[in-house]
């Protein structure tokens, strides 16, 4: 029989992802995916799991897990408290659940989204090759709420574990590099320097479609609409506001408001674990 | 910036390639009907196994974006060199979609069209119509093939709420709506089952991809 996992309490939200969905954009599916994919990675890797398994994605005031087997996990991403029935337990590392216990994923000390991963991964059924949650198209599983019951996947052996896990602590200020184009040319040359040298902040209204950002307006030269087009993970495009949305894994697949530059994809796992309010720096190179 | 890398837009005689981030570009085409035969340039390269691998070919309005490329600099110099040939008469048959021409915007629509509400059907239906590209929502394809002269402006409010199977005109272009969604698009009809538009039971769930060609079918009259 599939061991499973009943929600216990979902939190704020908490979504189901995995490695996500790109190659569907042609048919307006965003790629979707865990937002802060190296925290995904290794606590997948802490487990022995593969790396297509899919795991928990937590905002802000994490969940709570009740397993019907006694299972391993991680905690990991951004840092918060971990408990099993209430007793401390190890964040950052495998961690057993025996049969019946409530693990405990607590509200983050430093960052945005823990991730937990159970060893086997979770198993709800694959729609378009992946497990995730999208939130603009409402693909894959909805986001969890209490009661919810989760499959889990047969566990692999038990893994060799590395010493210490590298996971990063979240940026007192998010440096972001950015690579001009496609659509340069429609802002003034001074909204480029005003990009590459005044402080943004991250905005409140940040999701997992956008980061979005507060801070001073570009300009533009050219008005009026730009005809649709295909938009790429990191790209930083500018409403009729001025204000740049870093666009995350939930982004729309088309859009019509000029890419004044895009952000490496290697980068956008800190823009993950950056809370409101952070500091921003945008780098052109 | 090191001028070495791929930083500007590479013109070329029939299209222009811009940079987009470390692994795409972004192919601008001068008209709707160029990018249509770029694009389907693209899906005979890649059919025909002499494009290097690409993870995402999104067609836009004007613009192919090739998404997920190892090399980007490279495949631009070699797009910008490309000679597309103009695009062929469209071959096979025509996905059918039924619609009733009964949408709430209707008469709006007509008027703008100078022409009676119960003449809306049949000159919506006499296009061929063909998928430029999707977005929006999955399966969300906008049709091209409406004249000039039948281009409408979309609502001044948008709607909170647009039903699954509602046809539906912006600009240049027809829809239908694959599933309930906010919406500033004028409704002039239905299609009575939107099911297959996206049905994730399918292999290929969107009935409406890039380049699919499409005729609309007036059923039962006129309300």
């Amino acid at each position: 029989m599939t061991a499973k996992l009943t929600v216990v309490r979902s939190g704020a939200l908490t979504t189901v992802q995995d490695r996500g969905r790109p190659g569907h954009a042609h048919l307006g599916v965003p790629r979707s995916g865990a937002l802060d994919a190296p925290a995904m990675a290794l606590a997948n890797r802490l487990l022995g799991n593969p790396p297509d398994a899919a795991v928990l994605e937590t905002t802000l005031t994490g969940c709570a897990l009740r397993p019907d087997r006694t299972v391993t996990v991680v905690v990991g991403g951004a840092s918060c408290p971990v408990t099993v029935d209430g007793r401390p337990a190890a964040w950052g590392g495998p961690v057993r659940v025996p049969a019946g216990a409530v693990l405990g994923v607590g509200g983050v000390t430093a960052g945005v989204r823990s991730y937990v991963a159970v060893a086997g991964g979770i198993a709800v059924e694959p729609v378009l090759g992946s497990r995730s949650t999208d939130l603009l198209s409402g693909l894959g599983p909805a986001p969890l709420r209490d009661g919810d019951v989760l499959p889990l996947g047969p566990p692999a052996p038990r893994p060799a574990l590395p010493a210490a896990a590298p996971w990063p602590a979240p940026p007192a200020e998010l440096t972001l590099p950015l690579r001009p184009g496609p659509r340069t040319e429609w802002f003034t040359p001074a909204a480029l320097r005003t990009l590459a040298s005044a402080t943004y902040r991250v905005s409140q209204h940040s999701n997992r479609i956008g980061l979005r950002t507060e801070g001073p307006s570009l300009e533009r030269v050219r008005t009026g609409e730009l005809p649709s087009e295909g938009m790429v993970l990191g790209a930083v495009q500018v409403p009729p506001d001025g204000r740049p949305v870093v666009f995350l894994h939930d982004h729309p697949t088309t859009g019509g408001y000029p890419v004044i530059g895009v952000v490496p994809e290697p980068a956008l796992a800190a823009a993950a674990q950056a809370a409101a309010g952070t500091p921003i720096r945008f780098t052109l190179g | 910036m090191t001028p070495s890398r791929f930083a500007q837009a590479i013109q070329s005689p029939s299209a222009q390639v811009r940079p987009a981030g470390r692994h795409a570009l972004l192919v601008e085409l001068p008209d709707a009907e160029r990018t249509a035969a770029f694009h389907a340039e693209l899906l005979r390269r890649r059919a025909a196994g002499t494009l290097p691998p690409v993870e995402d070919i999104v067609p836009g309005a004007r613009t192919v974006l090739l998404d997920g490329v190892a090399r980007p600099e490279e495949l631009a110099r070699r797009i910008a060199g490309w000679d597309v040939p103009p695009r062929t008469a469209d071959e096979g048959a025509a996905v059918e979609i039924p619609v009733r021409y009964d949408g709430p915007d209707l008469a709006r629509v007509a008027a703008l069209w100078g022409v009676r509400a119960e003449e809306v059907a049949a000159r919506h239906s006499s296009y061929p119509y063909r998928v430029a590209f999707c977005g929006f929502a999955p399966g969300f394809g906008y049709l091209t093939g409406l004249p000039p002269e039948l281009h409408v402006p979309r609502r001044d409010t948008p709607r909170t709420r647009v039903p699954a199977g509602a046809l539906a005109l912006a600009g240049p272009y027809s829809a239908v709506y694959p599933r309930a969604t906010p919406g500033g698009w004028q409704l002039i009809g239905t299609m009575p089952d939107p099911t297959p538009l996206w049905d994730l039971g399918k292999e290929e769930p969107a009935l409406l991809t890039p380049g699919t060609r499409v005729r609309f079918v007036a059923e039962g009259g006129t309300p």
